[in-house]
């Protein structure tokens, strides 16, 4: 039986992408915003580009915020991608303070550069990935090697309070930021899996894994 | 650290990729559905697939590419050429585009922009800024694919369309534009070093050493190459190796 992953269709972002990119890597990928097939999945992606007040925003107008939270309580795993990673945090400093989901303390700041450094903002670029602890690399991780590149377009990361729970990160003008995160069965990566290529894939093959075996 | 980007641009026709020279005298090449998927698998790291001929009709009729290559490219795809309206760029991103390219609707209404900037964000709209050379170190900006003079200063443009949102800004030089002479390095250096967006340079490339000439200029941050790919003048992969013996870090 091929894994069922539900990706939170709420209007933010490109989903399409990750539908085919789930699909290519052999589950089926469910384009949805009601409770039936989000609970019913085997796994969840939350996705998003854009302003986070807009996406909390467009979360709670779709009573999406009860259904993810909901969900969780299943210790079936979730995959924030880019801003779906972000809104698992506290609160954004974007447009003034925001609240996020709060699934995972921590605030989302604004990226910052040592001094000196000219990195642009937004930070469009591919860019290595660090592991954040070399010797618990996660199943998420599995097949990814030290120093890969990830394609990244976002101006802010989140910043966890507990560092435990950083899985990777990566170098914006001279300072590291949270690449990719995990608590419990909840993951989150800065990055667009869906847009890196192979390497992408083999993140949201090992996700699709990872589900299965909470099956 | 960021990698530079290695960028193919498609430009296409009805069904066709199409190629010419100044942007005029346009040719068949190719399907740019296949292209994209040999470009991807030689690891292009973005592919841009621009309507040549939307501008003429008011439309972009790319829809049914983007949605056909998002099946088996995953890398970010923009779509560019005729987008003129919020629902446009909706319709491109519904389709599996990740970014939009807009040029002569800015120039017709500069909120344009700023207004499509603030529904999708500032990182999924490009500005593209089509020039011309006028005279020594004057560049003019160009609409409708390069046929309509704007009266413009390209980097007051420049500066003008990152103030109103634009996340990144693409430029062609129109002067260059398929002839394979290489790039106009210092329109591309000035317009990078006037704004503090990443910029894309477009136009020009006949050889490997026309990209690492450009890139050499460490303000830029990502190539958009056409004929040099499309007429299989150098392979991605020669093209990456000969940019790090150059010292520009790009992704393998």
């Amino acid at each position: 039986m091929k894994a069922k992953i539900a990706i939170i269709d709420y209007g933010m972002g490109n989903i399409k992408s990750i539908a085919s990119a789930i699909e290519n890597v052999g589950a089926i990928p469910i384009l949805s915003k009601s409770t039936e097939a989000i609970l019913s999945s085997d796994g969840v992606i939350l996705p998003g580009v854009g302003a986070f007040k807009h996406g909390m925003n467009r979360l709670k107008a779709a009573g999406l915020i009860e259904i993810i939270n909901e969900y969780c309580k299943t210790n079936k795993p979730l995959l924030g991608i880019c801003l779906g990673m972000q809104m698992l945090f506290s609160e954004s400093e974007e447009f003034g303070s925001t609240k996020g989901l709060g699934l995972i303390s921590g605030p989302v700041c604004k990226l910052e550069t040592n001094d000196g450094s000219k990195e642009k903002l937004p930070h469009i670029s591919w860019n290595e990935i660090n592991f954040y602890n070399r010797e618990s690399t996660d199943a998420i991780l599995s097949g990814i090697n030290d120093g890969d590149d990830m394609y990244f377009v976002h101006s802010f990361a989140a910043v966890p309070d507990n560092n435990d729970e950083i899985l990777a990160v990566a170098d914006y003008g001279g300072k590291f930021f949270c690449a990719a995160v995990k608590k419990n069965n909840i993951y989150g990566c800065q990055f667009h899996p869906e847009k890196s290529g192979e390497i992408g894939l083999i993140i949201l093959k090992n996700f699709v894994n990872i589900s299965v075996s909470y099956k | 650290m960021l990698k530079k980007r290695v960028i193919a641009r498609i430009d296409v026709k009805n069904e066709y990729v199409i190629k010419g020279i100044h942007l005029e005298g346009l040719r068949k090449i190719g399907d740019p559905n296949q292209m994209a998927i040999e470009y991807y698998q030689q690891g292009i790291d973005e592919i841009i697939f621009m309507d040549a001929v939307a501008a003429y009709y008011d439309r972009n009729n790319l829809s049914h590419i983007i949605k056909k290559a998002c099946v088996n490219v995953f890398v970010p795809i923009t779509v560019g050429g005729g987008i003129r309206t919020i629902e446009d760029i909706q319709e491109a991103l519904n389709s599996g585009a990740d970014k939009v390219a807009i040029n002569t609707q800015a120039v017709r209404n500069k909120q344009f922009i700023d207004n499509a900037a603030k529904i999708f964000g500032s990182q999924c709209i490009v500005a593209s800024i089509v020039a011309k050379n006028i005279s020594v170190g004057k560049w003019e900006a160009y609409t409708d694919n390069g046929r309509e003079p704007t009266g413009l200063d390209v980097m007051a443009w420049a500066k003008e369309v990152e103030q109103l949102g634009a996340g990144e800004i693409m430029v062609t030089s129109i002067d260059r534009d398929g002839t394979k002479k290489g790039f106009d390095i210092e329109l591309n250096t000035q317009v990078a070093d006037s704004v503090s967006i990443p910029v894309i340079a477009s136009g020009g490339a006949g050889c490997k050493l026309d990209v690492v000439n450009l890139m050499k200029n460490l303000s830029l941050d990502a190539v958009a190459l056409g004929s040099v790919l499309h007429y299989k003048h150098e392979k991605i992969f020669y093209i990456k190796k000969a940019l790090t013996h150059n010292h520009v870090r790009v992704r393998f």
